[in-house]
């Protein structure tokens, strides 16, 4: 049953605890949700419903509200591509014609390889490297058919495993917390993935969740800020490694 | 006041801040102002309003009228549909804000009729009409619907929208009563605000966004909620419709009398349509003191119930092992000569007089009357074994719906509120959020206002009373819940208004499986209370009237006892009374299967289904030797009658009810009494004639008039003024026990389909009842003191009549409450629910089928000792028998308790009690015998 599993019901968990009202951390753990399972699924709301001590049908209401949250499986590449004035003027449509073409799919759709799902989104917030797109969430900007062909070869190729999250990853979730408890819970989560030291005071270790190893097939995934941030030009992979 | 040692505990929770104060935008009045009256001008008119008032609320009270969708007055504005823009001058020029969400400022200039006003309403209308149908033609709202009637008075009449409206799958079932037509829909949001706000079943709520907008459930989780059939009814277009009353009828053909819900004890008031001659529908009335327009479900479509096939129409008597069909003149004779006979035999004493609920309160009287004159007999009971001795429970000092939710503290000891009086629970659940009123529950089992209450003190079934002993007692000790509730006392006290009790005990009977006696004397013990009053919380329809008029064994009409009221009501009555108090239901019962009883009457009451302890109940009818019953429907008892006389139901006849608050209100007529039926208080003075004694009426009327001269409790109570629309709110008996107000004008746009109650003014009453005007007619502001008592009983009599005897006390107490004896095993606690297997629910197509199944919810350490699974079917045994039935585990339910609902089919938990205990002991066994439990959890 596609519940929280443990470590992600503890994570919901403090985020309850950030927030004077529990059903402000309505959204948040959506995210966490999402970021299990790749969508939202019934018994995942109705559980999130649970821990919040709401109804399901508010859960599903808030939930329904957002264009990021999404109800039906997806692939495992979500393409968005921006179709807003910027990217609409640097031959948005042109793109988007071109991707409906070479997977095969029209907005909305997955491929039926499970790999991707075409997305016509609104604004992306990459104007200044227009037509963009985003994979998971993640940007590439400046694309023409061709580089838009190339970022399908190489994500098909596992070549961008690195720079793209599996769909619902948004790690900001677990970077905004900001009590005292919770910088300890942060950093214990961060020390799994190995990037910082534990720090001094942290909570006792049964209160964090288990080693990376119970993560499964899908490790957390933290974006570092400067990569996720930057337009990447091309999807020329020498380019990525030299980013790294 | 001296100086309070400082409370200790947690603080109390605070009142949510008022909407309006945190969103309004820069209109806020200053707070200097909040309690003043400030001056803004409408429409060029001055007006006073108070500071902080809605603007929207200024005008309607000013009668200048602001079109709305969303807007309703029962709740938090949201100004979601824009439907009330009015342009308002401010020092920032002219603006348009929406009336239902700005507060008036002084000085504000407001125009609901500007251009610029007019504008905009006709642009939001245009707006909300894009998407609608316009199905006016096959809609139930049709005629009736403020979209349709806010678009003729304020709407473009065109449209420049030609694409194509939204389409959706209509209508879909949001519940099994309910069904949702989203393209109808203009998300005023009123739905889900009530589902949310009033009732706390928020399963329903706006999913998606944009045009996209939609009202919905979670898939497979129906909007199940006992309060469902509200939203239909505030619904302002046709979105939401109620199944059992879809293309039933045109608004313009229904025919409509107010009238007051008799379904549970609260007393809804509400407004009884009928299209040619059957009834159709019911809508919630918004009374003030009561019920704010809202009914539970069970009352809204319980009317099915009255005019199903299960009804009694014509009279029957016995033939052997049939009832056949009879006539009036020949079941009277019968049930005369057995009455007769039994009286011979034994007199009075072997005759009595059970049920009485179910009547109104004239009847409740003539059968009071019948029963001491011509039966000659004091075993009379209303309250059928699951009430609390009338003494006790008109002998407390009282208190309305209005103070308990206006008090600090309100303490309940009875059943679970949301199942048996549903719209108290609205009210009580209401007064938490909105006031911040703490609630202490003392309870066997968790209730549906367990997620409200500051503190559930739970106690083993049969020991109420040291729980609330030790809440009385002063200084510490008895555990920190105690703690925290006495400490909700001691803050209590310190906050009540003058006047005004500061803490309300809600009184009833917290489980059938439990003996009264250990509730009564936790009443007592709380009775010791500073500031404390008392709102009863019996569920059946009229068990107030009923015992107010006498219908008690050693209780007279008036909350007078038999000893004191002796004189009084012997020379009003002009003959004498019977020299020995009666029996109680379990007495009558337990004398009957004796053989003691050689008559007994049932006055709408169903001892074998509705008694809770059936054993008892089935060797005391059939040990009675002669059985009449009077009855509307064909129930397990009547069926077993002699003699079985057809009542007329409610709706089909007129009189009055008396609810927990001892709040006098009209019953109106809307249809005609079905077949031969005849109502209760005629069929009482017709068996009474043949039986040798004039009761002395021959019109409903004539029994008030005299109700009003002889019962101490009724005198002057004006019942011209009840039928009127002026006085709906009905009048709190005696006379001056709170004011008189006369009732608000309704909004037809919060409750669409209510307008013709103010159009259709009932029949003026004073034509028929001219002989009880002894007070002025209100003409709608008439000063509540104005209705003082009256000096003496109207009728001339004033310079001979003594004074009328005092009203009932509760009796002198020792203090000694026997414990129930410690049996190992479980003890059970059954309570109703909502939905059971009663006369009504299941004589009501719509409703018979949402009981739930029966199961017996007990701690899971239970069914882990058991070995059972959860769900898993087990025999629960007591002494008095046993039953099969799920267990389900619960971690809510205390450990040592076991919880069944009370009258589901397939498991009455009636056979499982003894009335006469103090608590019931049940073992649970695995179904196939093995593996009994003894509870050991118990200790």
């Amino acid at each position: 049953m596609p519940r929280l599993s443990p470590p992600f019901e503890q994570r919901a968990r403090d985020l309850i605890g950030l927030y004077p009202h529990p059903r402000s951390a309505l959204v948040p753990i959506l995210h966490l949700l999402q970021e299990q399972d790749g969508y939202l699924t019934e018994d995942g709301m109705a559980h999130v419903a649970e821990l919040l001590d709401l109804a399901p049908a508010e859960v599903r209401g808030t939930a329904t509200f957002y264009d990021m949250f999404h109800f039906e499986p997806v692939g495992k590449y979500l393409v968005a591509v921006c179709t807003n004035i910027a990217c609409m003027l640097q031959g948005a449509y042109r793109l988007l014609d071109h991707a409906e073409e070479r997977l095969g799919i029209a907005p909305g759709g997955t491929t039926e390889d499970g790999m991707f799902t075409l997305e016509d989104a609104e604004c992306l917030a990459l104007c200044g490297n227009g037509p963009c797109v985003t994979v998971n969430w993640r940007y590439f900007g400046d694309l023409d058919p061709d580089g838009f062909d190339a970022l399908i070869d190489d994500l098909r190729a596992g070549r961008l495993d690195d720079e793209v999250p599996p769909h619902g990853t948004l790690g900001r979730v677990r970077r905004s917390v900001g009590t005292p408890g919770t910088e300890a819970r942060v950093a214990t989560e961060a020390r799994t993935d190995g990037h910082s030291p534990a720090p001094a005071g942290a909570e006792p270790a049964a209160a964090a969740p288990a080693g990376a190893g119970q993560q499964g097939a899908r490790p957390p995934v933290t974006l570092d800020t400067h990569r996720s941030t930057a337009a990447v030009s091309s999807v020329d992979a020498a380019h990525l490694e030299g980013l790294q | 006041m001296s100086e309070q040692s400082p409370t200790t505990g947690a603080e109390p929770r605070l009142a949510p801040r008022p909407y309006l104060t945190e969103s309004a935008v820069g209109t806020a009045p200053p707070a200097a102002q909040a309690d003043g009256a400030v001056t803004v001008t409408i429409d060029g008119r001055q007006i006073q309003a108070k500071a902080g008032q809605l603007i929207i609320e200024a005008a309607d009270e000013a009668g200048i009228y602001i079109p709305r969708f969303c807007y309703h007055r029962r709740m938090k504005p949201v100004g979601m549909c824009r439907m009330c823009l009015v342009e308002v001058s401010g020092p920032r020029g002219a603006t348009l804000m929406p009336a239902c969400y700005n507060p008036v400022a002084e000085g504000m200039e407001i125009r609901t009729d500007s251009p610029m006003a007019k504008k905009a309403q006709e642009g939001v209308l245009e707006f909300l009409l894009v998407n609608h149908p316009l199905d006016c033609p096959v809609c139930d709202k049709g005629g009736e619907c403020p979209l349709q009637d806010q678009t003729l008075a304020y709407g473009p009449g065109e449209s420049r929208f030609v694409e194509e409206k939204r389409h959706w799958d209509k209508p879909i079932a949001i519940s099994p009563l309910v069904y949702l037509d989203r393209e109808r829909c203009i998300q005023c949001g009123r739905c889900v605000r009530f589902a949310a706000e009033v009732a706390g079943d928020p399963l329903i709520d706006f999913a998606e966004r944009g045009d996209m907008t939609e009202v919905a459930t979670f898939p497979e989780e129906p909007y199940s909620s006992y309060f469902s059939g509200n939203v239909v009814q505030i619904c302002p277009v046709g979105a939401l419709t109620a199944k059992p009353y879809r293309f039933k009828a045109r608004p313009w053909d229904l025919e409509q009398v107010e009238s007051t819900c008799t379904t549970c004890a609260v007393g809804c008031r509400v407004a009884l349509q009928s299209s040619q001659g059957e009834l159709i529908r019911m809508i919630g009335v918004d009374s003030d003191p009561v019920n704010w327009g809202w009914l539970c479900d069970k009352g809204r479509w319980g009317y099915e119930g009255w005019k199903g096939a299960g009804r009694v129409t014509v009279p029957l008597v016995r033939e052997g092992d049939q009832l056949v069909e009879s006539s009036w003149g020949e079941a009277l004779a019968a049930a005369a000569n057995g009455l007769r006979s039994a009286m011979e035999k034994r007199g009075g004493a072997g005759v009595a007089v059970v049920g009485g609920a179910r009547l109104a309160n004239e009847d409740a009287y003539a059968w009071a009357k019948a029963a001491r004159l011509a039966l000659g007999t004091d075993n009379v009971d209303a309250q059928l074994g699951d009430g609390l001795p009338a003494e006790v429970l008109l002998g407390l000092p009282r208190a309305t719906i209005d103070q308990a939710a206006a008090a600090p503290l309100v303490i309940t000891l009875g059943p679970d509120i949301k199942d048996e009086l549903p719209v108290l629970y609205l009210r009580l659940r209401g007064a938490v959020h909105e006031q911040g009123t703490q609630l202490v529950e003392i309870t066997p089992a968790p209730t549906g206002l367990t997620r409200y209450a500051s503190e559930t003190l739970l106690y083993r079934p049969g020991e109420a009373a040291s729980v609330a002993r030790a809440l009385v007692a002063a200084g510490s000790g008895g555990g920190d819940g105690i703690d925290r509730a006495r400490a909700h006392i001691a803050r209590a006290g310190q906050k009540a208004a003058p006047g005004a009790p500061s803490i309300v005990v809600i009184l009833g009977r917290p489980s059938l499986a439990e003996g009264e006696g250990g509730v009564v004397a936790a009443a007592r013990e709380l009775a010791g209370l500073p500031g404390v009053a008392f709102l009863s919380a019996l569920r059946r329809g009229n068990v107030h009237g009923a015992l107010d008029l006498g219908l008690a064994p050693g209780v007279l009409p008036g909350r007078v006892s038999l000893e004191e009221g002796r004189a009084w009501f012997e020379r009003h009555w002009g003959a004498g009374l019977p020299a020995e108090r009666g029996l109680t239901t379990a007495g009558i019962l337990e004398a009957a299967s004796r053989g003691d009883i050689g008559a007994l009457v049932l006055l709408g009451a169903d001892p074998l289904a509705d008694f809770p302890d059936a054993d008892l109940a089935l060797r005391g009818v059939l040990g009675a030797g002669f059985v009449v019953a009077v009855d509307t429907h064909l129930t397990e008892s009547s069926r077993r009658a002699d003699v079985l006389l057809p009542a007329a139901a409610w709706s089909e006849r007129r009189g009055t009810f008396t609810n927990i608050e001892g709040r006098v209100t009209w019953l109106g007529q809307m249809v005609t009494a079905a077949g031969m039926s005849w109502p209760d208080w005629m069929i009482a003075s017709e068996l009474s004639a043949r039986l040798g004694v004039d009761l002395g009426f021959a019109r409903i009327e004539e029994v008030w008039e005299e109700i009003a001269r002889v019962s101490p409790l009724h005198r002057g109570l004006p019942y011209d003024l009840l039928a009127g629309v002026s006085h709906r709110d009905g009048i709190v008996a005696p006379v001056g026990a709170e004011p008189v107000r006369p009732a608000r004008a309704l909004d037809p746009m919060a409750d669409p389909g209510i307008q013709s109650a103010e159009l259709h003014k009932v029949v003026s009453t004073s034509l028929l009842f001219s002989a009880t005007s002894t007070v002025p007619e209100p003409d709608g502001q008439a000063p509540g003191n104005a209705l003082a008592p009256a000096g003496g009983p109207p009728g001339g009599e004033q310079e001979e009549a003594p004074a009328p005897p005092a009203f009932l006390r509760v009796p002198a107490w020792d203090g000694v409450v026997a414990p129930p004896v410690d049996t190992p095993g479980l003890r059970l606690v059954s309570r109703r629910t909502l939905w059971d297997g009663g006369t009504l629910v299941q004589n009501s197509p719509s409703l018979a089928g949402l009981a739930p199944e029966p199961a017996l919810r007990v701690h899971p350490s239970a069914l882990a000792a058991l070995g059972a699974a959860d769900g898993e079917a087990v025999r629960v045994v007591s002494e008095r028998g046993s039953l099969s039935v799920a267990a389900v585990g619960d971690p809510e339910i205390p450990r040592g308790t076991a919880v069944l609902a009370w009258n589901l089919a397939g498991a009455r938990a009636a056979g499982l009690v003894d009335a006469a205990a103090a608590a019931t002991a049940v073992r649970v066994e695995l179904a196939d015998g093995s593996g009994g439990q003894g509870g050991g959890d118990g200790g």
